[in-house]
């Protein structure tokens, strides 16, 4: 019951603050935000610009995020959320490799099974050190390799931190997954199989759908859902609360389950960076793993096959499996 | 052939200048030749075939996944922007340092760099993911981008190639125009276009004697830069092995290796098949480009030590692993045998006199070529290869070219190949003004005879 009510807080807590963002977005005119700002506060009737150009009035339920994120211009999509500076937090301490962050990303993007924006990787720092388990997405560098190299500007920097692609410029030259160091970026080798319903939506950077072939895509920190006051999917899926999104501006991150500052969170548990040496400058903070929730092998034991064969050499190497 | 120059008549000299004419026109090809034409484009056609799958199917039908993103179309890409620096090497420097012997083999290399350049551009569109959008690089380019800078130095490249190939040609596709009997129709008006009313005037020589300077001073900063460019695509990078600031004069120093055992090679084939250009292609000839060779191989090797050894003395995380994988690991029969049959052997062999004969050259040129795609293939895949990752499928880790890569890579040598026969097939590829002007013919007399035939 009490966790209940914290976790109710702390929804309130981010939505309140989301929709102050939104209203801020409001003001420079754009009818979609409009309409989510009053979702977010209310979820009642919202009234939206039809493509014929009358104004209607529909239940906010039946809107979906993406048609939602359509009507913001090329300009919009590439300039951010003013004010905003998003960041994420992992607390690696939590992490058991439950897999829910990757599945709610896939069905998010409407996504198939073998592309993971998000992954969990199995880390090892030292040879005799144990393993832990690690998510991995975009880190939204502050000094994007992928940005620099991009001889489109498909790929581009916003002013709210996010570093997002428009596929319907990307020439495929893959030159931008030669230069993120993270290899986060992943290409749509073939024609992507596209479900029904999201067939004709207009495509937008902020929402990577639909997909098209011969492009790069990557985690784009769902800034539609922080237009709507939401948190990432992956943020909001993990059952053990490993992820933390915010706004650094604001000074504050969310699991869901409670609101921390962010500075001071980082602070407490001497956040760290992934390859800070590279000098990229990620927007994605790493609390280390230390006093584990849980043993690693609780991530392993139930996994199907396949994505035991990625982690099996890790784990005989770290005495936790049995060399066959 | 130096000590005579002063010495020539007019009327040897005028005999001269026709026998060149008879000797280095341009002849039909006989059965070996018109077999290697149809293997050429039966090779390229299916190439073309592929690549037709590959747009309507994507990019799927290779070998490359997330993991090994480039593959054999970008080594491929850097081969052929190699081979293409040899076009500067020979006409240009050469050319200014005065090098009495090269101008039997410019029109060779330049050839031999049109071709690659050209194909560098479309190698690099097959590997694009969304060819049909390459204005994006016009309407959006953004010069931040090393590969803008690719696009803008290759396309100069190939347009400088392209004038320096064709300005000194001129005389010739006039002489061609003039004396060539018995050819079809649409290749007297291919001559008659190209040569742009061409008159033999000593002016229109002193005009295209200009232009080749004025080419060949502009034509050395491309060319260094379209190879330093090249590398910086990597370099760029914070990939091991690719994370390196001695990657420009690597890649310089490996491209005049290459490109010269490809005008090597030429030269051999083309003695080989037309006896009648021995007299021009001469054994001093490959002597001469066996000491350059050489030269050359030493200075690839200074750069490919610093390149690996003193990596390699650091052992610094990542990059050790990818050492130890080129060293002794997965990849290093091919990277030990590239480094001793692409380098260390020619070095030594062509130390020799008796090496610099053509027969070795050849093969030696040969070894030098076919190790150098190959060391192109070791530059670009195991530097994503082996980064420490866990989660990635096994299939992923080891790339390895599909028979439909295969194919379209083929296809586009073949194409260069092709490019080249026909250019043999249809223009002097030995230009005689210059190698009378070589030989001691005075200039005046070449302007005012070599356009005569030798009919009377
Ligand atoms: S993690 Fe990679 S893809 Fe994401 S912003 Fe940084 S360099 Fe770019
Ligand atoms: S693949 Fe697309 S997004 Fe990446 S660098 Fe090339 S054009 Fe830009
Ligand atoms: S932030 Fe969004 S895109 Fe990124 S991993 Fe989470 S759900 Fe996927």
């Amino acid at each position: 019951m009490k966790q209940e009510e914290i976790n109710d807080k702390g929804r309130r807590d981010f939505l309140k603050t989301a929709a102050i963002a939104t209203i801020a977005t409001t003001a420079c005119g754009s009818l979609a935000c409009s309409c989510s700002s009053k979702k977010a506060a209310v979820a009642e009737k919202v009234r939206l610009l039809s493509p014929d150009g009358e104004i209607v009035e529909i239940d906010s339920v039946y809107l979906n995020h993406h048609e939602n994120m359509a009507v913001l211009s090329k300009h919009e999509q590439r300039m951010g959320i003013p004010g905003k500076k998003f960041v994420m937090v992992v607390d690696l301490a939590r992490c058991k490799n439950a897999r829910k962050c990757v599945t709610a990303c896939q069905k998010w993007h409407y996504r198939p099974e073998e592309t993971e924006w998000l992954t969990v990787k199995l880390m090892k720092d030292s040879d005799k050190a144990a393993p832990y388990w690690f998510p991995k997405q975009c880190f939204h560098c502050d000094n994007p390799p992928c940005v620099k190299v991009c001889p489109v500007n498909a790929t581009f920097k916003r002013q709210d931190g996010l570093v997002l692609i428009d596929n319907e410029r990307c020439i495929g030259c893959k030159f931008c997954m030669a230069a993120c160091p993270y290899s986060t970026r992943v290409f749509n080798w073939s024609d992507p199989e596209i479900p029904f319903d999201i067939k004709d939506l207009p495509y937008s950077a902020e929402t990577g759908v639909p997909a098209r072939v011969g492009t790069v895509e990557k985690c784009d920190f769902c800034p539609d859902r922080a237009r709507e006051g939401l948190l990432p999917p992956c943020v909001e899926a993990c059952p053990n609360g490993v992820f933390y999104f915010g706004d650094e501006n604001e000074d504050t991150v969310s699991n869901g389950d409670e609101t921390l500052s962010f500075s001071q969170l980082i602070k407490d548990r001497s956040a760290y960076r992934f390859q800070e040496e590279l000098g990229t400058k990620p927007r994605v903070y790493y609390l280390p793993p230390k006093d584990r929730q849980f043993p690693v092998e609780r991530g392993y034991e139930n996994l199907p096959d396949k994505l035991k064969a990625r982690f099996k050499d890790v784990m005989e190497e770290s005495h936790l499996l049995e060399k066959k | 052939m130096e000590e005579n120059k002063k010495a020539i008549n007019e009327t040897e000299a005028v005999a001269m200048l026709h026998q060149f004419n008879e000797d280095l026109l341009p002849k039909k090809f006989g059965k070996i030749g018109k077999a290697w034409v149809a293997l050429l484009c039966a090779v390229f056609l299916l190439g073309v075939y592929c690549y037709i799958i590959q747009l309507r199917r994507g990019l799927v039908i290779t070998g490359m996944r997330d993991f090994v993103f480039w593959g054999i179309y970008i080594s491929n890409f850097v081969f052929f922007v190699a081979i293409s620096l040899v076009g500067s090497l020979v006409t240009a420097i050469l050319y200014l340092l005065k090098v009495s012997w090269r101008a039997p083999l410019t029109r060779l290399s330049e050839i031999i760099a049109v071709a690659a350049i050209i194909f560098a551009g479309l190698i690099i569109i097959v590997d694009m993911g969304r060819p049909d959008r390459v204005v994006n690089m016009v309407l959006h380019g953004r010069i931040q981008s090393p590969i803008i800078w690719d696009v803008m130095v290759v396309s100069t490249y190939m347009v400088l190639s392209i004038l320096l190939l064709y300005f000194p040609l001129l005389p010739g596709i006039s002489f061609c125009r003039d004396h060539l009997k018995g050819i079809p129709k649409w290749q007297k008006r291919m001559y008659t276009i190209l040569s742009l009313g061409w008159k033999n005037k000593p002016e229109q020589y002193k005009l295209v004697k200009k232009a080749i300077t004025i080419l060949s001073v502009m034509i050395i900063p491309v060319a260094l830069c379209i190879h330093t460019v090249t590398s910086w695509l990597f370099a760029s990078t914070y990939r091991p092995g690719w994370d390196s600031t001695n990657f420009g004069a690597y890649f310089v120093s490996g491209a005049f290796l290459v490109g010269s055992g490809g005008v090597v090679a030429g030269m051999y084939l083309l003695r080989r098949f037309n006896p009648s250009y021995e007299k021009y292609l001469t054994n001093t000839h490959f002597d001469r480009m066996g000491k350059l060779l050489v030269l050359l191989a030493v200075v690839y090797a200074y750069f490919s030590i610093n390149e690996y050894l003193i990596p390699a003395y650091k052992m610094k995380g990542e990059e050790a692993h990818h050492l130890h994988e080129l060293f002794t690991g997965y990849y290093a029969p091919m990277f030990w045998s590239v480094q001793f049959f692409g380098m260390i052997l020619p070095i030594i062999v062509l130390l020799f006199k008796r090496g610099r004969r053509p027969f070795p050259m050849f093969i030696m040129a040969v070894l030098v070529i076919v190790c150098a795609w190959f060391k192109r293939y070791l530059i670009v895949i195991p530097s994503m290869s082996f980064l420490p990752v866990q989660e990635i499928p096994e299939a992923w880790k080891h790339y390895s070219p599909t028979l439909m890569e295969w194919a379209i890579t083929g296809g586009s040598l073949a194409g260069a190949l092709l490019v080249i026969t026909f250019f043999i097939r249809y223009f002097p590829i030995i230009s005689v003004w210059e190698v009378a002007e070589e030989k001691g013919v005075s200039t005046d007399i070449i302007y005012k005879h070599l356009h005569e035939g030798n009919e009377k």
